[in-house]
């Protein structure tokens, strides 16, 4: 029933046609500068994926797969003559595995994709259509300013504030509460100071927030009233219009939204490796445990990789860094994709103040 | 059944419904509320931090070890989202004007994309790479030059959507009765189309600048740090910024670096608020301008 509505009142998108110059201007000097700046991003792009690959091409000959599954972060003892194994120089005892890095980077991001969600659509939801215009764009503000924040700033509330609160006064409740089976056993255990999975997946939501719920809200805003109003004078509860109308209306953008935020919370870098502990070579034991994650173990361990004079370290890190790259892209050309199975919708790109 | 027995059945259906109903949005309620208490939070706890012991001469004296004040970091953020606004500004309002005016065919769809995906690469990925590429294989060291280019190639798709996206929302009318008036194509995209999309343009710029004043990963290995004030050199010459203060000084051991740690943060909010508040009152003109003209 809801297609026929939408297909009736037709597709909510482009507000008009785009103006294309005539034949005689087509050689033009704009034309030509423009259509360099234009393929700047595209050139980037390709040199990005190509220095990475340069870079890391040592690491990967020298890691093999094992990269993947192994846990241990070694640089190798650099007082001892260099090695050569698989022909690559390396220092002798050197050995990484990317496993835990991998693992919290997904799981911190998942977590926090499970808190900021509901919020987000749920805010989105009140702020469309319980509120006035006025107030609307005044609760807009907190949103721009949350995405405007700094991610440093996230990074010192976390340590600082909230990271010490949620370990004195919540952590202990739910850890002695959680029941001893499958899933929540993770809940169980010590809870560490504050700097961890959970507190680094909640400021990690908190981050994603903005991105989800303005882009939510804005397409609130755009399904047509008619259909909603037609619902309303049917009989239906507000809910019931939103879940059989405005929902189905919005979906594919909403899922577009979900994993822009996603793709943030893979690369987020400062607040992680602010608040997470920033512990290499291990899996955290529970929620609560010291964890790090691919972005947080390139901007802590560079500095340091830059001691071993064969170049592993450095490269090891390009290794991670072209997985990270690989999983974010990925994640948006999959949200691209499955969004313009849907509907034609152009996706908003990534945040905004 | 008998009627009224249907009757009561039925309201008692209706009202359920409406529980139902009101209690999900009560629900939403709570979580706009959880929504908007971080955002104060933040500032606040920033703000109660800073303030009581915050000098003026923190903003015109630099850093020196781990006290002195932040000049040498305003200065560099100045600086850096001042080169990026120019560098990346250009970049992006050019190829937002090919995209929307001149691209077509599957080439302008690659370009889009290539755009939209190069957004979405991790901050600390475009860092790495700037390292490697600008710092160490151009032997450019950790410099003004590194940073702008690392932070240009992050902004650059913000600019480029939103200049596209706000040239494609001039009206149809404007451009006909241009053209009705045998203007030439040139002047109208330069005196019509782009002077009715400057709003849309600014607030793209306006989105550059705070990720540039706020951004850390990118700049860490590659515009450096220093507790000079920096020089215009764009290489070999390392660029302190505020974030990079905030990131540094808050585990010093002692008060006085803590205390510039919260005093960068505190100007770094103080930054952000007011860029927000310039994209405000634009949006707000752009708006007041549009329903006079209508």
């Amino acid at each position: 029933m809801t297609t026929d509505v939408s297909e009736r009142l037709g597709d909510p998108k482009t507000p008009n046609q785009r103006f294309i110059a005539p034949k005689g201007s087509s050689r033009s000097v704009p034309r030509t500068l423009s259509s360099l700046a234009a393929s700047l991003p595209l050139i980037a792009l390709f040199a990005i994926l190509a220095i990475l690959l340069v870079q890391s091409y040592p690491a990967v000959k020298f890691n093999g797969f094992d990269f993947l599954r192994g846990s241990q972060w070694r640089p190798g003892n650099f007082y001892l003559k260099p090695i050569v194994t698989n022909g690559v120089l390396h220092p002798a005892q050197a050995s990484y595995g990317a496993w835990p890095l991998i693992f919290g980077t997904l799981v911190s991001s998942l977590i926090a994709l499970f808190f900021a969600l509901p919020l987000s659509i749920g805010a989105a939801l009140i702020v469309a259509k319980k509120l006035s215009p006025q107030l609307r764009s005044t609760l807009g503000l907190f949103l721009e300013l949350l995405a405007g924040i700094p991610s440093v700033l996230f990074g010192l509330w976390g340590t600082v504030t909230l990271g010490p609160i949620l370990s004195r006064d919540i952590y202990p409740l739910i850890s002695k509460h959680a029941p001893d089976v499958f899933f929540f056993r993770f809940f169980r255990g010590s809870t560490g100071a504050g700097e961890g999975l959970l507190t680094s997946a909640i400021i990690l939501a908190v981050m994603i927030i903005p991105i989800i719920a303005s882009t939510t809200r804005d397409l609130f805003a755009q399904v047509p009233k008619l259909a909603e109003e037609g619902a309303a004078a049917l009989g239906l509860t507000d809910w019931e219009v939103t879940r059989r109308v405005t929902f189905p209306w919005v979906s594919s953008g909403i899922i577009g939204a979900t994993v822009l935020g996603l793709a943030r919370a893979l690369g987020e870098t400062m607040a992680v490796a602010m608040v997470s502990g920033s512990v290499l070579g291990a899996l955290p034991s529970n929620v609560y445990a010291t964890f790090t994650t691919i972005a947080a173990t390139i901007v802590s361990q560079l500095d340091s990789s830059l001691t071993d004079a064969t170049g592993l370290a450095s490269s090891t890190l390009a290794e991670a860094a072209l997985i990270l790259m690989l999983v974010t892209l990925l994640t948006n050309i999959g949200a691209r994709m499955l969004v313009k199975r849907v509907s034609t919708t152009a996706l908003p790109v990534g945040r905004g103040v | 059944m008998k009627p009224s027995n249907e009757l009561s059945i039925r309201s008692r259906h209706v009202k359920s419904r409406r529980t139902a109903s009101n209690l999900i949005f009560g629900l939403g309620f709570l979580a706009l509320a959880l929504i908007i208490a971080p955002s104060i939070w933040i500032v606040t706890q920033i703000a109660i931090k800073a303030l009581p012991h915050f000098s003026l001469s923190v903003l015109t004296t630099p850093g020196v070890g781990l006290g002195g004040g932040l000049e040498n970091e305003i200065v560099g953020t100045l600086l850096i989202s001042l080169g990026v606004g120019l560098l990346a500004g250009t970049v992006g309002v050019l190829s937002g004007i090919y995209l929307s005016q001149f691209a077509q065919g599957p080439s302008a769809g690659v370009l889009r994309g290539a755009s939209e995906v190069l957004a979405g690469i991790p901050s600390i990925v475009i860092g790495y790479v700037g390292y490697v590429s600008l710092v160490v294989g151009f032997h450019w060291g950790f410099s003004l030059g590194a940073g702008l280019i690392t932070l240009s190639v992050m902004v650059v798709p913000y600019i480029a959507k939103t200049t596209e996206v706000s040239l494609r929302q001039v009206p149809t009318g404007y451009i006909e009765g241009a053209e009705a008036l045998g203007i030439r194509p040139g002047r109208i995209l330069t005196r019509i189309s782009i002077k009715s999309a400057l709003p849309g343009i600014a607030t793209g710029l306006i989105v550059a600048l705070a990720i540039s004043i706020g951004e850390t990963a990118p700049l860490l290995y590659t515009a450096g740090y220093s507790q000079n004030l920096p020089h215009l050199a764009l290489t070999h010459s390392p660029v302190g910024y505020l974030t990079y203060a905030v990131w540094t000084f808050y585990n010093q051991p002692t008060k006085s670096a803590q205390q510039l740690s919260f005093d960068a943060a505190l100007i770094l909010v103080v930054m952000i608020l007011g860029l927000i508040g310039t994209s405000r009152l634009i949006v707000a003109r752009s708006q007041r301008h549009a329903e006079t003209a209508r």
